[in-house]
């Protein structure tokens, strides 16, 4: 049995445990912390006190082993009120590795106004829904955030916790990963089961694509784990699964050290790269700044948005944002056209899993022909105009 | 101010080598370089050195070599080189790694900002910054392009997002890992070179920070590497043939037949009865 314990000689009664439990279940009595019954043993305490005066008896040392781990926790992302398609995403290949597991699979939802977020993620594949509603998560917020994902792991201890490794889901990850002292593998593409082990196989690329990695996290949980947006495969929604929305007794940290003051969504053509279906980018081979003028034309008439190689983002003809590759953003939509891309390992490290590439490049030799499941050659202008002719036809 | 700047070198080619028992790279042997993003982050804590005033300390747990780019980084304006070095802190992954770095951080003692990369380019993991602010309590921001203001109780910084940016702030102490377009990094100066060669670069091992054997290291580290091979990229992509006109119209039809055009213009779509 485990069971916790406070140092009587070295608490100070200072109070930061009191603070830290998120059940309200330590009390200063005669100079000393006690910890009520209704403890869960979750270690927040333990963590906080700054002289190690409270301990689990009968447990390792190390505060976070594998008793009691089951199920798979999804973190749903939300942008602009609205689940983020990759969470989606998720929640299929999560519920391809629950079966094999035979455990149920959760989300963790967190937000403001939340309650239709939540019967879609149902729809898409969710047991459960941890939801936490309120105005202090209406903003993505790291600290805020990994506190609540904090505790719901804490109560609900799930053995796979999965994010899509967006902006937010790389930067709040490795912070709860580190106050869990439990292993994370970044941008997987690839998921499965030990099912021998019980163990998630985790397959990444490393040195910019050059390299495939499969990554296990043997001795910790949860077992964690960020996923290209684009690579897993959503289930079609189902309106009629049932699933249980259940509202977790988290705090919600009062104050904060990160404030976030303004928070700008890119319209039109600039809108979100890594969520596209269809990217057109430009490389150097068009020329000039002039010429993005087609790219974007074109990617228009197509529904998708531009991208860019780095030279033609040193060059000033688009902005960073729109940089694709290792030092940029990673996409992996429907259909990329590369338009005057040579195909660099650094380029094509942030699109080689798209679904279908499309190049148009005049040298044949090109290395981008080698990952094209399409090739057109010729001067990409002329082509580019002919594509936008013959779109305009339809 | 204190600036804090985590620096690691990488290798300066893809070509990679592992060790087959460990499953971890060989890094001996391989020539070598700063991290690029980690060069932003150095420009970026001597600018603000510039316009503050302080000191900056680089700092970065690597194999005994990693010395040379520490001088590096002395060169350039650093005030303090610190390297962390020890077998014992081999084959560690990002929260090994994290740990490593605040016990060396703690040793340092106070500090107003850190500064780390995006991302190193060899693992492109993007871990150790959030990881590292987590073990030091402070708040972190991360893919940050541009620091708007500071002063010595706070950091207001653009952060480039999925969607777009943001606009940040935090209280100091804090850490940020910055993009590639936050700036543009000097060269060393002569005067900068020569002034390095006089400074020495501090070697800490394990046990000068304190360090606790279970968490550095491949003991501390939770994540193992079972298995690694090379992805097949090689395709024969179909060509199309003719002029620009004949290939355009033949890869429409394609892309068309593939689903992946919407629907005809004056077409029935699937909502239309
Ligand atoms: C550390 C590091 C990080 C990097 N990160 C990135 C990154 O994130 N993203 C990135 O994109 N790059 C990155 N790079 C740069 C990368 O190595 C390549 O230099 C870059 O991708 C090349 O861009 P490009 O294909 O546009 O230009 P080029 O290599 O110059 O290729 C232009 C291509 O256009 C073709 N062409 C020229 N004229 C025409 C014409 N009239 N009609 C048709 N085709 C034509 C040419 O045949 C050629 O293949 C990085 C490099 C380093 C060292
Ligand atoms: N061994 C290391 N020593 C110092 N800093 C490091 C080390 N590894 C990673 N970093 C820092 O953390 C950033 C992200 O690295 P990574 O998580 O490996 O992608 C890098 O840009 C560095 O600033």
């Amino acid at each position: 049995m485990i069971s916790i314990r406070v140092d009587q000689n070295r608490c100070v009664a200072c109070g930061q445990c009191v603070e830290a439990c998120p059940f309200g279940q330590i009390q200063l009595e005669m100079d000393v912390a006690t910890i009520g019954d209704r403890c869960t043993l979750c270690g927040s305490c333990i963590s906080a006190c700054p002289l190690e005066a409270i301990e689990l008896e009968g447990a390792q040392p190390v505060a976070n082993t594998m008793t009691d781990h089951r199920g798979i926790l999804v973190w749903a992302e939300l942008s602009g009120g609205q689940v983020k398609p990759v969470t989606f995403e998720l929640l299929g290949e999560a519920r391809r590795l629950a079966h094999q597991l035979g455990v149920p699979v959760a989300v963790a939802l967190l937000g403001a106004s939340t309650s239709s977020a939540a019967s879609d993620c149902i729809k898409y594949g969710a047991d459960l829904v941890y939801l936490v509603d309120d105005a202090r998560l209406a903003l993505y917020n790291d600290e805020i955030y990994a506190a609540v994902m904090e505790q719901i792991i804490r109560m609900y201890r799930p053995e796979i916790l999965l994010m899509g490794a967006t902006t937010y889901g790389r930067s709040l990850a490795p912070r709860l990963a580190s106050r869990l002292n439990t292993g994370l593998t970044a941008d997987c593409t690839q998921l499965a089961i030990d099912t021998e082990k019980r163990l998630l196989l985790q397959t990444r690329p490393a040195f910019g694509g050059n390299l495939m990695a499969t990554i296990t996290c043997p001795q910790r949980r949860p077992q964690m784990a960020t996923v290209r947006p684009g690579v897993m495969k959503a289930l079609p929604p189902d309106a009629d699964r049932q699933g249980q929305v259940i509202v977790p007794p988290v705090e919600i940290p009062q104050t904060s050290k990160t404030r976030v003051l303004e928070v700008i969504q890119l319209q039109g053509d600039q809108v979100d790269l890594t969520a596209a279906e269809i990217v057109v980018a430009a490389g150097k081979g068009i020329g000039s700044a002039a010429n993005m003028k087609l790219i974007a034309e074109l990617a228009q008439l197509l529904g998708g948005v531009v991208g860019a190689t780095r030279p033609v983002v040193d060059a000033g003809w688009i902005s960073y944002s729109h940089q694709i590759g290792q030092t940029g953003k990673t996409v992996s939509p429907k259909l990329y056209i590369a338009c005057g891309i040579s195909g660099a390992v650094q380029h094509t490290a942030g699109m080689s899993g798209a679904e279908t590439i499309v190049a148009i490049n005049k040298d044949p030799d090109a290395p981008i022909h080698r990952i094209a499941h399409y090739s057109l050659i010729g001067d990409v202008i002329d082509i580019v105009q002919a594509l936008i002719a013959e779109l305009k036809k339809r | 101010m204190k600036i804090i700047v985590c620096v690691k070198q990488v290798p300066a080619s893809t070509q990679v080598r592992l060790n087959r028992e460990t499953g971890t790279i060989i890094r001996e042997g391989v020539a070598s370089m700063l991290n690029p993003y980690d060069s932003y982050a150095l420009e970026e804590a001597l600018r603000l050195k510039e316009t503050l005033g302080g000191e900056v300390t680089t700092i970065s747990m690597g194999i005994p070599s990693v010395a040379d780019l520490l001088k590096a980084t002395l060169a350039l304006g650093a005030d303090r080189a610190i390297l962390l070095t020890d077998r014992k802190f081999a084959g560690a992954d990002t929260l090994a790694t994290a740990y490593a770095l605040a016990k060396g951080i703690n040793r340092l003692g106070t500090f107003d900002l850190i500064i780390c990369g995006k991302q190193a380019i060899d693992g492109d993991t993007a871990q150790v910054g959030p990881s590292l602010a987590e073990k030091l309590g402070v708040p972190h921001l991360t893919n940050v392009q541009q620091i708007k203001e500071i002063d010595g109780q706070r950091i207001q910084c653009l952060r480039l997002t999925d969607a777009g940016y943001e606009t940040v702030e935090l209280q100091l102490p804090a850490l940020i890992t910055v993009v590639k377009d936050i700036n543009l990094p000097r060269l060393p100066s002569i005067a900068g070179l020569r002034r390095a060669l006089s400074q020495p670069v501090t070697l800490w091992t394990a046990a000068d920070v304190d360090a606790d054997p279970n968490h550095i290291g491949l003991q501390g580290s939770p994540t193992q590497v079972t298995s690694t091979f090379v992805p097949e990229h090689q395709r024969q992509s179909e060509r199309f043939e003719g002029d620009a006109s004949q290939q355009a119209s033949q890869l429409v039809e394609r892309l068309s037949s593939l689903g992946l055009l919407g629907p005809r213009e004056g077409g029935l779509s699937n909502d239309q009865h």
